[in-house]
C-alpha cells in the first residue's frame, strides 16, 4: 500500500507541473492509460486474495478518482490560461476607426424637397410634374397672362433660340404650368404638389438663373382661402418644427389667382423679434398663392361654378437657407464637396 | 412708386403715423420697400443771404462771404462752392449747428479758421442736408425765402417718402390720388381732393385733332396756351414735391406735366406749339418713319407702332415718350399739351420692344382712367397759368368711342363670397368697402350690382370683387383652422422606384449630391461630345450657360474641376436632373437622367486597408446596385465606343433592347485636355428605366443539400464573360440555381492569347440529393457547349 500513496503523491505533483494540456495528458495517460501505472495495479487485484481484494480495490479507486478529479481540475485551470492567453493575445485597440467608407449625402435643396413632400403627402397632396423646356401657352396663357401684360415681364423668362426660336418655346419661369397640365388630364378633386427646376433670366447675389419651386394645387367642390390659410400654416409649422409658427397673409397680384396673396411668417431666425435675416420686421416672406382663377379653371375645362381651389408656390432654396442657415444662395450651386458633405 | 407723407395727406389725413399707412397699405396689396426721412435730421440751419463776397486771400478755390441772416451783425463765411454768389440765398449751418453725415460721427459746426480767415458757420450744399445723393454747390433758395427762417420749417423737412412696390393690375394707385382712395378704404375716411375749376378759353385757337387708329388710342385732348412767360421758374414747392418722388425738375412746363402724371396719374406731353405744322393724329407709324427722341436717341420705327404726328412728321412715340424736335425749351412761348387715353393693351410691350421704359408708358401699360384727359388738362392749365401766366385756349377733347366711358357693371352674389373665402362678411361692411374704393352699389336679391371706377382695370368680375373685400376687410380674418380633410393615400407604389431610393443607394455608396444648371457651356458639351448641344438659348446669361445639357456630365465635370482645384481629390458625385436632346423629327426631347462621377481612391484612405484608385469595376458596381433596385428588367452592359469614354473601358447599358445609359472612364485625352490629373470614371442612366421594380413573389426553397463545383477554363482573351453567362444560361437544367466566376488570370502559365476563368457552379433540386454522377453529367453538357461556343477547354 505503501507504493500507492506514494504513486499518488507523485501523481500529484506531476499534474500541479503539468504547464500544458499535452503535458498534462501524458500524466493522465501515465498513470491511467491502458497501461498506466494505476491500470496496471487494477489489473493486479486478481492476484490478490479475496478478502483482501475488497479494501485493495476500494482504495486504487480512491486513488483513481483522486487523480481524475486533480486532471480535471488542471485541464480546466490550463484551458482557462490558454484562453486567457489566446484572449490576451487577440486584443484590439478598439479605438481605431472601423473599416468601410462614410456615407454620402444629398443635396439640401433634395432634402427639402423631400420633407416638403413628405409633409403635404401627409396632408393627403400627392406628386405630379411637368416638363421644363415649356410652351407659352402653358407657362402663361392658360394662367391667365394676357399677350404682353406687364405681368409676363415681371418673369424674366428665357426663351431658346436658334431653330426653336419661332416656336415660342421657353423654359418655364415656375411650376405652375404643372398645374394646367395636371388640371387637363385629371379631373377634380385635385391635391398635388409640384417640385421642380424653373429658370429666370436673372443672376446676383441673391438670384440664381436656376431655382427650385414646389406648386401646390387643391381644387374640390368646398375648398376656400381659409382652407389655403390652414394647410399652409400646418406646413410651416412642420417644416420649420416650431408650434407656435405664425403666419400672415398680404394681398398681392398672380394673374392666376384671385384673391392672391403673399405669405410671410415668423422670422425663424430670430422668432419674430427683428435680426438681420428679416430686415428687422420680424417676419420672412415665403410664398405666393391664391385662390384658383376662374379663368384658369374654365381654360381647362373645370367648372368655376362648381369647383373652385387654391394655389401656391414657394421657392425651395430660400426654405433650403432659412432651415440651414445658409447665408449665400450661390453656395447650393456650387457643389463643394465640403459644403455637400454637411448635410449628412 | 414713391410718395411723401405731406402730399398724402393733403389728400386724406387718417389719425395714423405714417409708418402705420404703410402697414395697412403692405397688407391690401401695396408693399412698403422703402421708409425714407427726405433729409436727415439736422438742425440749427437757417436762410443765410450773401450780402457780398471776395476771394480768400491765400486760397484760390475759396471765398469769403458775408451772410445776413437776419441778425446783427452778419457773419463772416467761408466757402468753397463755385455757385456762391452775392444775392444768393442758401442754407447757412449757424455755430452750434448739427448735421449728421451718412457715415460717422454728426458734424457739429463750430468757429474755425480756414486758410487763417475765420469762418463763422456754414453754408450747405443739398447733399450736406442728406435731401441728395449727390450735389454741386449750395442750395439754391427762392428769392423770396425769408432771411433768418429755420431750413426745415421754410422747406417742410420733416417728411419721409414711402417706396412701394405696385403690382401690375394695381396702375391705379400709380398716383396720389389712387394711393389716397386706397387709404380711404382702408380707414374709412373721406379724401380731400384740390377743387379742380375748368379754365375758360381766352382765345379760340386749336389745333385739329384726328384719330385714325382710335383703337389704340380712342381719346385725345389738346389745348394750347399762349404767351407763356419763359422765364418764369418752378416754385420750390412743386421742385421739391417732384424731387420727393423721385423726379428731377427741368423746366415750368415739363415739370407742371409731371407733377400732374404724380398727383392724378395722367402722364401727359407739352409740344411747343411753333414746331407744329398743321393737325394733330394719333395714328400707326409706317414702316421706317424716324423719330428722334427727347433723349436724342434716333429711333426707326417699325410698322404698327402707335405715334403723335402732325402733318408734316412723327412728333412723339405715343404714350412713351416725346421728341426732341417738338420739345419745349426755353424759349418755347406758345404751348400745346396733350392728355390723352391709351388702351393699355394695345400699348402693353410697345416700350419694350423699342428697349425705353418710361414713367409714361408705365402707367398707360397698365391703364389710366378714360375720364381722366380733361380732369388732368383742367390742373395743369391751372398750374401753368398760376407759375408761368399765359393764355389758354379752349380743350379739344376728341373721343372716338361712347362706351370708353362706361363703367362696368358686375354682379356680386353674397353666396359666392363665404364660398371662396370661407369667411362671411356682413351686407353692410361689402357694401361700404365697395363704396369707399369708388363702385357703386345696388342691392339685388341674391347680392349687388357694382360699377366699378373708370380707373380700376383690374375688376371685371365676381372673383376680383372678392378680392377686394378680402383685402380690405384683411386676410387676418379669415380664418386657419385646417378642417378635416377626405384622407388620400399619396404613397407611391411598391412596385414603383422612386427617386429618393436611388439617392439612398448612391448616399450609402458614399456619392454627394450634385444639384448643377441645366444649361451648359457649348464647349464642354462638344469637347466631350463631339458635338455642341442643339438647343440654344435666345437670350442665356453667359454664352457659358448658353445651351441645354444633353447629358448632366457637362454639369458634373466642371464641378470635379472646381472641386479638385480645392484640393479634394477624391471626388464622387451624383445628379438627378432633366437632359434635353432633339428626336430625329427634329422634336425637342426632354428625360430626367441619374449620373454620377468618381475619381481617387477608392475608399478613403484608411489603416485598415491598403489604398487602391478606383476603377471600371467599382463604378460599375455601383451602377449595378441602382439597376438591382429596377428588378422588373434584365439589363446588359455592352462594350461600345462613346466620344467622352476610354474605348476599351466603355459599355452601353441596354435593357429590352433599348440603351439606357452609358458607364466606363473618362478618355485619357480629355482628362489630360480638362486638366484632372487623375482617372475619373462616369455613368450616365435614364430614370425611366430605373422605374419599376419587381414586387417580390415567394418561391419554396430546395431542402435538399446544394453541390458546388468549381471549373477552371481557358480560353482567348477576347471572349466576353458575358458569352459564357448565355451558353450556362441556354444549356443548363433548373437545378443550376447559381453560378460565378471567382477568378480570372491572364499571364504566367496561360498563352498570351488566352485568359483562365474559374467557375463556381452551383446545383441543386428540389426532390432529392443529386448524386455525383448525375452532377457529372451535367457538368459536362455545359463544358461542352462552352467549348463549343467560345473554345474555352479546362484547364
Amino acid at each position: 500500500m505503501q507504493s500507492l500513496l506514494e504513486m499518488m503523491g507523485a501523481a500529484h505533483d506531476q499534474i500541479s507541473q503539468a504547464d500544458n494540456l499535452a503535458a498534462l495528458d501524458q500524466v493522465r495517460v501515465h498513470y491511467l492509460g491502458k497501461s498506466g501505472l494505476l491500470t496496471a495495479e487494477l489489473k493486479q487485484l486478481g492476484r490478490l486474495p479475496p478478502e483482501a481484494r475488497k479494501a485493495a480495490g476500494q482504495e486504487i479507486n480512491r486513488v483513481k478518482e483522486s487523480l481524475t478529479a486533480a486532471l480535471d481540475a488542471r485541464r480546466e485551470g490550463l484551458q482557462r490560461e490558454a484562453l486567457n492567453a489566446r484572449l490576451q493575445a487577440e486584443s484590439l485597440d478598439v479605438t481605431l476607426p472601423g473599416r468601410g467608407d462614410e456615407a454620402g449625402s444629398m443635396h439640401p435643396v433634395s432634402i427639402t424637397i423631400q420633407r416638403i413632400q413628405d409633409i403635404f403627402g401627409q396632408l393627403g397632396f400627392g406628386l405630379a410634374e411637368g416638363p421644363e423646356i415649356e410652351d407659352d401657352f402653358h407657362n402663361f396663357t392658360a394662367l391667365n397672362f394676357p399677350d404682353h401684360h406687364p405681368a409676363r415681364a415681371m418673369l424674366d423668362t428665357f426663351f431658346l433660340g436658334g431653330q426653336d426660336r419661332e416656336q415660342g418655346l421657353l423654359l418655364r419661369t415656375h411650376t405652375s404650368p404643372v398645374q394646367i397640365r395636371f388640371m387637363q388630364e385629371n379631373p377634380p378633386p385635385i391635391r398635388i404638389i409640384a417640385p421642380g427646376r424653373v429658370y429666370r433670366c436673372d443672376s446676383d447675389l441673391t438670384h440664381s438663373p436656376m431655382f427650385h419651386q414646389v406648386e401646390g394645387l387643391m381644387v374640390d367642390e368646398e375648398t376656400t382661402f381659409a382652407d389655403l390659410k390652414a394647410i399652409l400654416a400646418t406646413f410651416f409649422r412642420a417644416f420649420f418644427e416650431v408650434d407656435d409658427l405664425r403666419t400672415r397673409f398680404r394681398a398681392s397680384f398672380f394673374p392666376f389667382t384671385e384673391p392672391s396673396a403673399e405669405t410671410d411668417i415668423t422670422c425663424v431666425h430670430c422668432h419674430g423679434k427683428g435680426c438681420r435675416v428679416c430686415s428687422h420686421t420680424g417676419w420672412l416672406e415665403v410664398m405666393g398663392c391664391g385662390v384658383v382663377h376662374p379663368n384658369v379653371l374654365e381654360n381647362v375645362g373645370i367648372d368655376s361654378e362648381k369647383y373652385t381651389g387654391f394655389a401656391f408656390g414657394f421657392g425651395v432654396e430660400r426654405l433650403t437657407m432659412l432651415r440651414y442657415q445658409i447665408n449665400d444662395l450661390r453656395v447650393l450651386f456650387e457643389n463643394d464637396v465640403r459644403f455637400l458633405r454637411q448635410f449628412r | 412708386m414713391k410718395i411723401n407723407e405731406q402730399w398724402l395727406r393733403e389728400w386724406i389725413n387718417p389719425a395714423l403715423d405714417f409708418e402705420a399707412i404703410g402697414e395697412r397699405l403692405t397688407a391690401s396689396g401695396c408693399e412698403v420697400e422703402g421708409l425714407e426721412p427726405v433729409a436727415t435730421d439736422f438742425s440749427g440751419v437757417v436762410v443765410g443771404h450773401i450780402v457780398s463776397i471776395a476771394r480768400h486771400p491765400d486760397a484760390d478755390r475759396l471765398n469769403v462771404c458775408e451772410v445776413d441772416y437776419g441778425q446783427e451783425p452778419l457773419l463772416q463765411i467761408v466757402c468753397g462752392a463755385p455757385n456762391a454768389r452775392t444775392g444768393l440765398k442758401a442754407p447757412l449751418a449757424l455755430i452750434g449747428a448739427v448735421l449728421p453725415l451718412p457715415e460717422g460721427k454728426p458734424l457739429t459746426i463750430k468757429k474755425n479758421r480756414l486758410r487763417g480767415v475765420e469762418s463763422q458757420g456754414m453754408l450747405c450744399s443739398a447733399s450736406e442736408l442728406g435731401m441728395a445723393e449727390k450735389s454741386e454747390g449750395l442750395l439754391e433758395l427762392p428769392e423770396d425765402a425769408p432771411v433768418g427762417r429755420d431750413v426745415r420749417e421754410f422747406l417742410g423737412l420733416d417728411d419721409q417718402v414711402l417706396e412701394l412696390g405696385i403690382t401690375p393690375n394695381r396702375g391705379d394707385c400709380l398716383s396720389v390720388a389712387g394711393l389716397a382712395r386706397e387709404v380711404s378704404a382702408l380707414t374709412g375716411m373721406a379724401l380731400s381732393p384740390p377743387a379742380i375749376p375748368a379754365r375758360p378759353a381766352v382765345h379760340q385757337e386749336v389745333r385739329a385733332v384726328s384719330l385714325p387708329a382710335a383703337d389704340a388710342c380712342p381719346r385725345y385732348a389738346g389745348r394750347i396756351i399762349r404767351n407763356i412767360d419763359p422765364a418764369a421758374r418752378t416754385p420750390l414747392w412743386m421742385q421739391e414735391k417732384l424731387r420727393r418722388n423721385g423726379l428731377r425738375s427741368r423746366s415750368p412746363l415739363v415739370d407742371v406735366t409731371n407733377y400732374v402724371m404724380l398727383e392724378l396719374g395722367q402722364p401727359m406731353h407739352a409740344f411747343d406749339l411753333a414746331r407744329l405744322t398743321g393737325g394733330i393724329q394719333a395714328r400707326y407709324s409706317t414702316e421706317g418713319e424716324t423719330l428722334t427722341l427727347l433723349d436724342d436717341q434716333a429711333v426707326t420705327l417699325s410698322a404698327g407702332t402707335l405715334v403723335i404726328a402732325d402733318e408734316q412728321q412723327v412728333l412723339a412715340m405715343a404714350g412713351i415718350m416725346g421728341g426732341a424736335d417738338s420739345a419745349v425749351t426755353a424759349s418755347t412761348r406758345h404751348v400745346f399739351l396733350e392728355a390723352a387715353h391709351f388702351r393699355p393693351e394695345k400699348l402693353a410691350g410697345q416700350a419694350r420692344a423699342y428697349g425705353l421704359q418710361t414713367d409714361s408708358s408705365y402707367r398707360f401699360e397698365r391703364g389710366v382712367a378714360p375720364d381722366l384727359p380733361l380732369k388732368a388738362m383742367e390742373r395743369a392749365t391751372a398750374l401753368i397759368l398760376s407759375i408761368c401766366g399765359g393764355e389758354p385756349g379752349p380743350v379739344v377733347d376728341c373721343c372716338a368711342d361712347d362706351q370708353l366711358i362706361v363703367p362696368v357693371q358686375i354682379g356680386l352674389r353674397r353666396a359666392r363670397i363665404g364660398r371662396l373665402l370661407g369667411l362671411q362678411v356682413a351686407d353692410a361692411t361689402v357694401e361700404s368697402i365697395l363704396r369707399q374704393l369708388g363702385c357703386q352699389v345696388e342691392g339685388r336679391d341674391d347680392g349687388w350690382e357694382v360699377t366699378v371706377p373708370l380707373a380700376r382695370f383690374d375688376l371685371r368680375m365676381e372673383a376680383d370683387l372678392i378680392e377686394e373685400l378680402a383685402r380690405i376687410h384683411g386676410y387676418d380674418a379669415i380664418p386657419d383652422q385646417l378642417r378635416p380633410l377626405p384622407p388620400r393615400v399619396t404613397l407611391g407604389l411598391e412596385s414603383s422606384v422612386q427617386p429618393l431610393a436611388l439617392r439612398k443607394v448612391m448616399v450609402g455608396r458614399g456619392y454627394q449630391e450634385a444639384v448643377t444648371y441645366s444649361f451648359v457651356d457649348p464647349r464642354i458639351e462638344a469637347g466631350l461630345f463631339g458635338a455642341p448641344a442643339v438647343i440654344e438659348l435666345a437670350n442665356p446669361i453667359s454664352s457659358e450657360l448658353s445651351h441645354m445639357r444633353t447629358s448632366i456630365w457637362s454639369g458634373l465635370i466642371p464641378v470635379l474641376q472646381y472641386n479638385l482645384n480645392r484640393q479634394q481629390n477624391r471626388v464622387r458625385l451624383f445628379e438627378i436632373g432633366p437632359v434635353f436632346g432633339r428626336a430625329e423629327d427634329g422634336r425637342i426631347s426632354q428625360q430626367r437622367c441619374l449620373s454620377g462621377l468618381v475619381t481617387g481612391l477608392a475608399a478613403a484612405e484608411q489603416w485598415a486597408q491598403p489604398a487602391r484608385r478606383v476603377d471600371f469595376f467599382d463604378i460599375k458596381g455601383d451602377v449595378e446596385a441602382l439597376l438591382a433596385l429596377a428588378s422588373v428588367h434584365t439589363f446588359h452592359f455592352i462594350p461600345m465606343a462613346h466620344p467622352a469614354l476610354h474605348p476599351g473601358q466603355s459599355a452601353r447599358i441596354v435593357t429590352r433592347e433599348q440603351p439606357v445609359g452609358w458607364v466606363g472612364a473618362l478618355h485619357p485625352q480629355l482628362e489630360e485636355k480638362l486638366g484632372l490629373g487623375q482617372p475619373v470614371y462616369l455613368f450616365e442612366l435614364t430614370l425611366e428605366a430605373l422605374g419599376t421594380r419587381q414586387v417580390p413573389k415567394y418561391q419554396a426553397v430546395s431542402r435538399f443539400p446544394a453541390i458546388r463545383r468549381d471549373l477552371a477554363l481557358v480560353l482567348d482573351k477576347t471572349v466576353l464573360s458575358s458569352s459564357l453567362g448565355e451558353v450556362i444560361g441556354r444549356t443548363a437544367p433548373a437545378q443550376l440555381i447559381g453560378w460565378n466566376i471567382f477568378d480570372v488570370y491572364a499571364g504566367k502559365g496561360v498563352e498570351e492569347h488566352q485568359k483562365s476563368v474559374a467557375l463556381s457552379l452551383i446545383l441543386q433540386d428540389f426532390s432529392r440529393t443529386l448524386s455525383d454522377d448525375e452532377v457529372n453529367r451535367i457538368i459536362d453538357t455545359i463544358v461542352a457547349a462552352l467549348h463549343d461556343a467560345t473554345g474555352a477547354t479546362l484547364r
